[in-house]
């Protein structure tokens, strides 16, 4: 009696807690909305943590036609749609050969790859800086495309790896002898095989191409080929005022990586969690 | 059968596009700011061979008076800061959970969320939270009659370095209750009815059940921590850029700058090298840090 009784209490001291630290997660992210539909008058002092006196959409009207925002929405939306579909599939081949292909120098390129998942991108900033301007690729955007690409393959290769070793010999046997070639045994056969696979890193490389800062902030600086993370950051030099749209540029920015999340929450974490097992 | 699983060239168009991609965007780099770290060069015409003295120049006599070893430093407090309150802490929610509360997915879902936002985001965000004008921390001890704990958060050297850092830990606890989470969730729940059964406290089944179990994920949390705190780049870059002079400065940002604001390539490798080996040598430090405690347990 007594410990069931302990039990409860315990119970809404935890919940209490919890919904407090659910507080602290979410406030700062449902401050910046409100923020968002602000004046800058409300912002800087009158009205700074309640609920917008007026509605302010002018502020996202504002900001995705008076700045090239919505260049740099579509910008961020296709560098990373190429990442994540090259990668995924630059993975998936090289995964496949490395686990179920037969020769000898298999192990070392597995090695190779893999030794990426522990070299810190910083270093191979300059470098990288100076091979594309020497090949001319400074300012396009290959600059971001190809090193995100790059970036995204050892932990890609991490996940399929695993996914390739445990699939069954036969099938792949058994289509050879109905006659299938090496190439569609892999694309027909394997690669739907893997599909749980390839949506988690998908999500994964989703996510860190949509954030990324430092490369995007070096590889380019013309306004029309930036993407959304470096636009919104060089707002506040180019607005120095105006708060409001400024939050709504962030709010645009957070959105597509937010939306997934809701939609997919379950995915998002099972990927979240299935790249980062590799310790 | 071998014929098509041994076919060299359908290998070669499985491997080589990948290969030569990942050595001349991954691997060389690497090789080119170490062989960029020994020459005297502003980024034009020709650098200048100079042996270590870069080396010598940033560690020992610190010509330009910028102070990266103060730098280094930060991120390590940063990293004890991660190890020492951010996973216990992402350890603690991620028990609770994970052992079964009402709103557990609810929680798991909605402590999660702000790993999803860029840090560009996160950075401008607390940019206004911490404001001293108008930001939420400063008019939230105003109101709850605090004022005196109030600060120019992000310009006093005291408070600078902290108040960067706070959002990291901020956004990231939710990653690693995910990650421990996941790991006690794959605990067999007939362990703790056995343990239950010998009359074993909540206490007991947490440190002799639930944390030797997920010990591998743990040793993961603490490898991502600290290595990510020794890379910490994008906050201070977006937040203060290492103002007030020195006091958040971080390896990275000084890179950064060195290279790009004041053409210092060759100083700037020399900073990139050093990333390169302080990561290594730390990586397989904590990897035989974990792994003599797991022969210890196993004894």
């Amino acid at each position: 009696m007594i410990s069931a009784l302990r039990t409860k209490w315990s119970n809404v001291v935890l919940q209490f807690f919890l919904i407090a630290f659910a507080v602290v997660q979410l406030y700062p992210l449902v401050w910046l909305v409100l923020t968002s539909f602000k004046t800058n008058l409300e912002i800087t002092g009158s009205n700074v943590i309640g609920l917008p006196s007026k509605w302010m959409f002018e502020n996202y009207k504002y900001v995705w036609v008076g700045s090239d925002l919505a260049r740099n929405f579509a910008n961020s939306l296709w560098y990373t749609a190429i990442t994540v579909v090259a990668s995924g599939l630059l993975a998936s081949m090289v995964s496949y050969a490395v686990t179920r292909m037969k020769w000898k120098l298999s192990k070392l390129v597995l090695l190779i790859i893999m030794s990426g998942l522990m070299i810190p991108v910083h270093a191979t900033l300059l470098p990288l800086f100076i091979i594309l301007r020497d090949v001319h690729l400074l300012n396009t955007p290959w600059a971001l495309i190809v090193p995100y690409t790059v970036n995204a393959i050892p932990t890609a290769m991490f996940i399929l790896v695993g996914f390739f070793s445990a699939l069954p010999r036969e099938l792949e046997e058994a289509s050879v002898v109905d006659g299938c070639s090496i190439y569609q045994v892999f694309f027909r056969i394997m690669l739907p095989l893997v599909k749980p696979a390839l949506v988690s890193i998908s999500i994964f490389t989703f996510l860190s191409a949509w954030n990324e800062l430092m490369f995007a902030n070096t590889f380019i600086n013309k306004s029309s080929l930036m993407t959304i993370t470096v636009a919104i950051n060089s707002l506040r030099g180019l607005h120095t005022t105006e708060y409001g749209p400024i939050a709504a540029g962030m709010v645009i920015a957070t959105l597509p990586t937010i939306l997934m999340y809701i939609f997919l929450s379950d995915k998002v974490q099972k990927s979240i969690v299935a790249g980062a097992i590799k310790g | 059968m071998q014929q098509v699983f041994g076919n060299k060239k359908a290998i070669a168009v499985f491997v080589l596009p990948t290969l030569i991609l990942f050595i001349v965007v991954g691997f060389l780099p690497i090789v080119q700011s170490v062989y960029y770290s020994l020459l005297e060069w502003d980024g034009f015409g020709k650098g200048k061979f100079v042996g270590f003295a870069l080396y010598q120049d940033l560690f020992v006599n610190d010509t330009y008076g910028i102070k990266f070893l103060n730098s280094v430093w930060n991120t390590f407090y940063l990293a004890i800061l991660s190890v020492c309150v951010q996973l216990p802490f992402a350890f603690f929610l991620a028990h609770v959970l994970a052992r079964g509360i009402k709103g557990e997915k609810f929680y798991r879902t909605f402590f999660f969320i702000p790993v999803t936002i860029s840090s560009a985001v996160i950075g401008l965000l607390f940019l206004s939270v911490l404001n001293p004008n108008y930001g939420v921390l400063n008019i939230v001890l105003d109101q709850l009659g605090l004022g005196s704990w109030k600060h120019d958060w992000l310009t006093e050297d005291k408070t600078a370095l902290s108040s960067i850092f706070l959002p990291a830990v901020w956004q990231w606890v939710g990653y690693y209750m995910l990650l421990m989470y996941a790991a006690i969730k794959g605990i067999s729940e007939d362990l703790f009815e056995a343990a239950k059964i010998d009359g074993a406290s909540g206490w007991r089944m947490t440190f002799s059940i639930v944390i030797p179990l997920i010990a591998p994920i743990i040793k993961v949390c603490v490898i991502f921590a600290v290595i990510g705190s020794l890379k910490f780049f994008d906050l201070t870059f977006i937040m203060t850029n290492g103002a007030p002079q020195p006091a958040t400065d971080v390896p990275s940002t000084l890179m950064y700058n060195a290279i790009f604001r004041r053409n210092m390539y060759g100083y700037g490798s020399v900073m990139a090298v050093f990333m390169v080996l302080e990561c290594l040598l730390v990586y397989f430090a904590l990897q035989r840090l974990f792994r003599s405690r797991e022969e210890e347990v196993a004894r």
